[in-house]
């Protein structure tokens, strides 16, 4: 090709970045890699070949930690802690060096990133790496807002850290800024295919004045990083698969440390027929073909209205072979290489299997780890690639009639990471936006992230924001210390002799829909005073009781669109009816534990009263993302809450239970104390007149350790609370099948604040804007 | 009025004949497609801003690129100051747009701009300095900048300019039509400057910095290409903002709806503020994705620029010297 040849056909040629600053950085570490720990790198040990997944060529050997290196790396971290915490403005100094540091060597990083992922230049270089950047910019002004702005938060201590290999940098960035930025130090795995940013970034943190110890990465396959989870840390951290993650669920069940799950997604991108259709392609392009579609939140699932279905399909294909694939290094390339060979024949196997109609892009494919831009039509809900998370270049559709069937449709899967909807009707917009089942909705857009803005998911999707505010809840705890939860026994029956004669007998059911039930199974246990008086008989639930509690629950969901003013109305009508019954409360709650009781209704009607408070006050946030736009916060309900009370206070375990729970719209499944649950079966009178609706609070009453593993393993509960000692584990693991959020506490009477967290996801949504 | 004027006026020098391209006719005013039309102008925005970044073009290609970009410049003067001298010059440039030791470097035949546009009154100067050279001459008109003089004499402007010899015409829409969404009357001014035209080219400047929204600029230009625009094109140069990605890629997104639809091909020009070898190579990769390589050709795609063909040159001569150049070792224009 000639300058005249190409004049006339106009092709594009090769623009290759150049890789000569990062092969020389590979080359100055002899192309072989220990881990990083304390401030140095350890002489590599065993190692493995890490690849450029574009030409197979290997560009280092890096160390297979061994489980004496994960004890070193803890130790380290462990013992530079506690001075790390110390000065929040040095640790601002240092994450707002570490920013400079990235953009100073963006290029390299870049470069890097490229060689060892298989993405785009221009991803690396425009997208990854600043986004690095800002995360540890917007960081350092955490660490300096510390003090002030969360005086009674303080670090968790050691975090253990691991990474996947999609976004290896920006993954690391999203976890150890704020990780140091609150006084934790970490101990970090990235991915086994891209361990080479994370070294180079360990490599120059040094020149930041990131102190030995306060960030140590240790490599290798997943061996290590179960080694991390299994370690004396107090916070694991993970992004990657849904099937790992369960596996770290269940791996930390009843250790009491905080977890932070980053999960997969299928997320649906919804185009309604008044959309931009032009621009919403273009969003297409950015959803499933950016970073070859190996992206958690890609826009995988497209859902396109009957109307403009055909329209959208063909200028979709027409789009699709614009795309130019091949060597990520070059400057001009959209569709780089999939990170490995494993990667490429997991897609081709799926695609191999699909019943729908395949389109391949019509375009070139170079040799090796490469996969074509695949679309994907004619395929039901049920088939599996609608259903199941491809990790590739691959995009499913399907069509829908009318905006209720599009939401349907898009809340039709086990995920809940992110959604995209394009329509230029803001009416149509702002309703759908809220009723979808993802802890990030874009609207008219795709793909957008900020360290201002959280990021997270729902569902299987995993728990735990990353960014704003809120993600700071997941790199620090509460600084007064949580007591021990303790178990308490019921008090026996007398051995023998007169047990009394009370009233007329009141029985005791369980509560569920709105209505007394009688116990499935048929029993019913004695309740004894400190003195051996026969208090009475509570039901005895049993897993049928649960399910038919949870169904009760999740059909009361209309609970959650109420307006919170409507919510305080009814907190506030329960707290009088409440202090209505107060002297029978008091007496109750002296007659089950031998104590006086008024203290403890006081309490419950306070907490019913700051419910009510809240209820019409959490507000959300307008986050300060730089695009023209807004990217709000929202907080929204959990959806169905299962909770074991504690033993201890009857009463107010319950309603510090059912208070911050029901103030944010949430519906429960409540296990009342099972020592002295008569409080709770008094309760039921308060709930029926004080328009709860049907549903929203249902109460059990039974043995904890039998109705734990079925409520926390029930696959429609969307959280589980408990506040017994003897479950810690059992709920943990179960609640793994589903990945639903958990709370563990000795009790739920915390500061209010704390509480509603639980009761909250904060969802995202992005709104850019503009009109000229 | 109905000579048939051969489409070879736009054949691309020193390539092969464009394929003769059917003048659009236009079609009937399809309101309920002009008001179905959408822009979203954020999503159009982020789209733009990505642009430079997605396609890059290197040494001999770029080389190869920006001659192209030379054969596709409307080479402008409009000035209140011109005279038949400055536009001579002009004209002598226009012809020889490119040194010939730096052609030769490159293996190039002569190449010449894609026409010569001017006011109406230097039309004749550079026609005739322009003859034999196959470089059209393309005069502004009705009311160039603004479009607000009598309609009868905007549109007798049009005939006078055909007279004088002009193959190509920009006439300026009335922005009030469609700030005012008066799309009919947008649509007769069109017909009629069409047919105005006979059978020089007309491109109907829309003066998009004036239109107020990308929505509008849709609707615009779908409503010009309805009633017969050969081009359209963004900007007179006079208003405040003149061309820019995120207007371009709505005017093109408008020119690949209208061919879809009706199998017609209508060109492009963005005009004004395109000055550095660099931005032409973004437009031209932009039209070469989102149009494809048949609207590379002086036929189809026009820059208006004045300047933009200094920096290209001095781009050249480093391309073959590999040394950064300097704007005095180029012949003015």
């Amino acid at each position: 090709m000639n300058v005249r040849d190409i004049f006339k056909t106009m092709e594009y040629g090769p623009a290759p970045e150049s890789a000569v600053e990062a092969q020389a950085w590979l080359e100055s570490h002899g192309r072989r890699f220990g881990c990083f720990i304390g401030g140095a790198f350890t002489e590599p040990g065993e190692t493995f070949a890490s690849r450029n997944p574009a030409t197979g060529e290997e560009l280092a050997q890096v160390t297979q930690a061994t489980q004496g290196d994960v004890d070193v790396a803890v130790k380290a971290a462990r013992k530079a802690q506690g001075d790390w915490a110390k000065d929040h403005h040095r640790r601002a100094r240092v994450l707002y060096a570490l920013a400079r540091l990235v953009q100073k060597q963006s290029r390299l990083f870049a470069v890097l990133e490229t060689l060892d992922n298989g993405k785009p230049i221009r991803e690396s270089r425009d997208i990854d790496i600043p986004l690095v950047a800002r995360h540890f910019y917007y960081h350092a002004g955490m660490a300096q807002l510390m003090p002030t702005e969360l005086p009674d938060r303080q670090p968790l201590g050691v975090c253990g850290q691991i990474v996947p290999w999609n976004f290896p940098l920006l993954m690391l960035a999203w976890k150890v800024a704020p990780a140091l930025a609150m006084g934790n130090t970490v101990v970090l795995k990235p991915a086994e295919y891209t361990s080479l940013t994370a070294l180079l970034f360990a490599d120059l943190s040094r020149e930041a004045g990131v102190p030995p110890g306060v960030l140590n990465i240790v490599t290798g396959d997943g061996r290590p990083g179960e080694m991390i989870v299994a370690a004396e840390v107090d916070k694991i951290a993970f992004t990657g698969s849904t099937s790992v993650g369960r596996r770290i669920r269940e791996a930390t069940a009843g250790r009491g440390i905080p977890l932070t799950l980053e999960l997969g997604g299928k997320s649906p991108y919804i185009v309604f027929d008044d959309a931009d259709l032009d621009s919403a392609i273009e969003g297409l392009v950015d959803a499933i073909w950016f970073n070859q579609g190996q992206v958690c939140c890609a826009g995988s699932r497209l859902l396109v209205q009957e109307s403009v279905a055909e329209t959208f399909h063909t200028k979709l294909k027409r789009r699709m072979d614009t795309l130019r694939v091949g060597d990520p290094l070059d400057k001009a390339i959209d569709v780089g290489a999939v990170v490995d060979p494993v990667q490429l024949k997991a897609i081709t196997e799926m695609v191999e299997g699909s019943a729908g109609e395949v389109h391949r892009a019509n375009v070139e494919i170079p040799e090796g780890c490469f996969y074509p831009p695949t679309l994907i039509t004619g395929l039901a809900p049920s088939d599996r690639l609608m259903q199941e998370e491809i990790f590739g270049p691959v995009l499913v559709s399907t069509t829908f009639r009318t905006p209720a069937e599009a939401v349907q449709l898009a809340n039709d899967t086990r995920y809940g990471l992110a959604a995209t909807l394009w329509t230029e009707n803001v009416n149509l917009a702002l309703d759908v936006a809220p009723k979808l089942a993802a802890g990030v909705v874009w609207v008219n857009a795709t793909n957008l992230f900020d360290a201002a803005a959280p990021f997270g998911g729902v569902r299987e999707s995993g728990f735990g924001r990353e960014g704003g505010w809120i993600g700071l809840d997941a790199y620090t705890k509460p600084a007064a210390r949580a007591p021990k939860p303790q178990r308490i026994e019921p008090f026996p029956a007398p051995k023998g002799g007169d047990i009394g004669h009370g009233p007329l007998d009141r029985t005791a059911k369980l509560y569920i829909g709105g209505k007394q039930a009688r116990p499935d199974g048929g029993y019913s246990r004695a309740i004894w005073s400190p003195k051996g008086r026969l208090l009475g008989h509570a039901s005895l639930a049993n897993r049928k009781d649960v399910r038919n509690a949870v169904e009760a629950a999740r059909g009361a969901a209309s609970w959650s669109r109420t307006t919170g003013h409507a919510r305080a109305q009814i907190l506030y009508y329960l707290a009088e009816n409440l202090s209505a019954r107060a002297d029978e409360f008091a007496a109750r709650l002296r007659d089950m534990t031998g104590t006086k009781g008024e203290t403890e209704v006081a309490a419950s009607i306070d907490r019913l009263f700051t419910a009510a408070a809240w209820a019409d006050k959490l507000d959300g946030r307008a986050a300060g993302v730089p695009v023209r736009g807004v990217a709000l916060a929202m907080h929204a309900p959990v959806g169905v809450i299962g909770a074991l009370c504690p033993s201890s206070t009857p009463l107010l375990g319950l309603v510090a239970v059912l208070a911050p729970a029901l103030a944010m719209g949430n519906c429960v499944v409540a296990v009342a104390s099972e020592p002295f649950p008569l409080a709770a079966t008094d309760f039921y009178l308060v709930l029926e007149t004080s328009d709860v609706p049907a549903g929203v609070a249902n109460i059990l009453t039974g043995s904890h350790s039998e109705l734990a593993p079925t409520l926390a393993g029930h696959l429609d509960v969307d959280a589980v609370w408990s506040f017994g000692d003897a479950e810690a584990n059992v709920v943990e693991r179960k609640a793994a099948g589903n990945l639903k959020r958990t709370w563990l506490a000795a009790e739920p009477d915390v500061p209010a604040r704390e509480a509603l967290g639980h009761a909250t996801e904060v969802r995202t949504i992005w709104i850019p804007y503009g009109e000229g | 009025m109905s000579r048939f004027m051969p489409s070879e006026v736009h054949a691309l020098p020193g390539a092969d004949a464009s394929p003769a391209e059917v003048r659009n006719p236009g079609t009937p005013l399809d309101l309920d497609l002009v008001r179905a039309v959408q822009a979203n102008t954020s999503a159009i925005e982020r789209r733009a801003a990505t642009l430079p970044g997605r396609r890059s073009v290197k040494k001999d290609w770029q080389a190869a690129w920006l001659l192209r970009a030379i054969t596709l410049i409307d080479l402008t003067t409009l000035s209140g100051d011109d005279t038949p001298g400055r536009v001579r010059r002009l004209c002598a440039k226009a012809a020889n747009p490119v040194r010939q030791d730096i052609l030769d470097a490159l293996g190039m035949p002569p190449i010449h701009t894609g026409a010569v546009c001017v006011y109406h009154e230097m039309v004749p100067v550079a026609v005739e300095a322009l003859r034999g050279t196959g470089i059209p001459v393309a005069a502004v008109s009705t009311g160039f900048p603004a479009g607000l003089s009598p309609f009868r004499l905007r549109v007798a402007e049009i005939e006078e300019s055909v007279k004088a010899g002009a193959a190509e015409i920009d006439i300026v829409i009335s922005r009030r039509h469609v700030l005012t969404g008066d799309w009919q009357a947008l649509y007769d001014e069109m017909r009629q400057f069409r047919q105005a035209c006979g059978d020089a080219h007309v491109k109907a400047i829309l003066a998009t910095g004036e239109l107020g929204t990308l929505r509008n600029v849709a609707r615009a230009s779908h409503v010009c290409m309805m009633a017969g625009a050969d081009f359209i094109k963004t900007s007179t140069g006079k208003e405040s903002v003149n061309a820019t990605l995120p207007v371009t890629l709505t005017m093109v997104r408008a020119i690949r709806a209208y061919h879809e639809a009706t199998g017609h091909r209508v060109g492009y020009k963005p005009a004004g503020g395109i000055s550095k070898a660099k931005d032409a190579l973004t437009y031209l990769a932009l039209i070469k994705d989102e149009l494809g390589d048949r609207w590379l050709r002086p036929d189809l795609f026009r820059f208006g620029a004045s300047s933009l063909l200094g920096d290209i040159e001095r781009q050249l001569e480093h391309h073959v010297t590999g040394r950064y150049s300097a704007a005095n070792r180029h012949p003015t224009g």
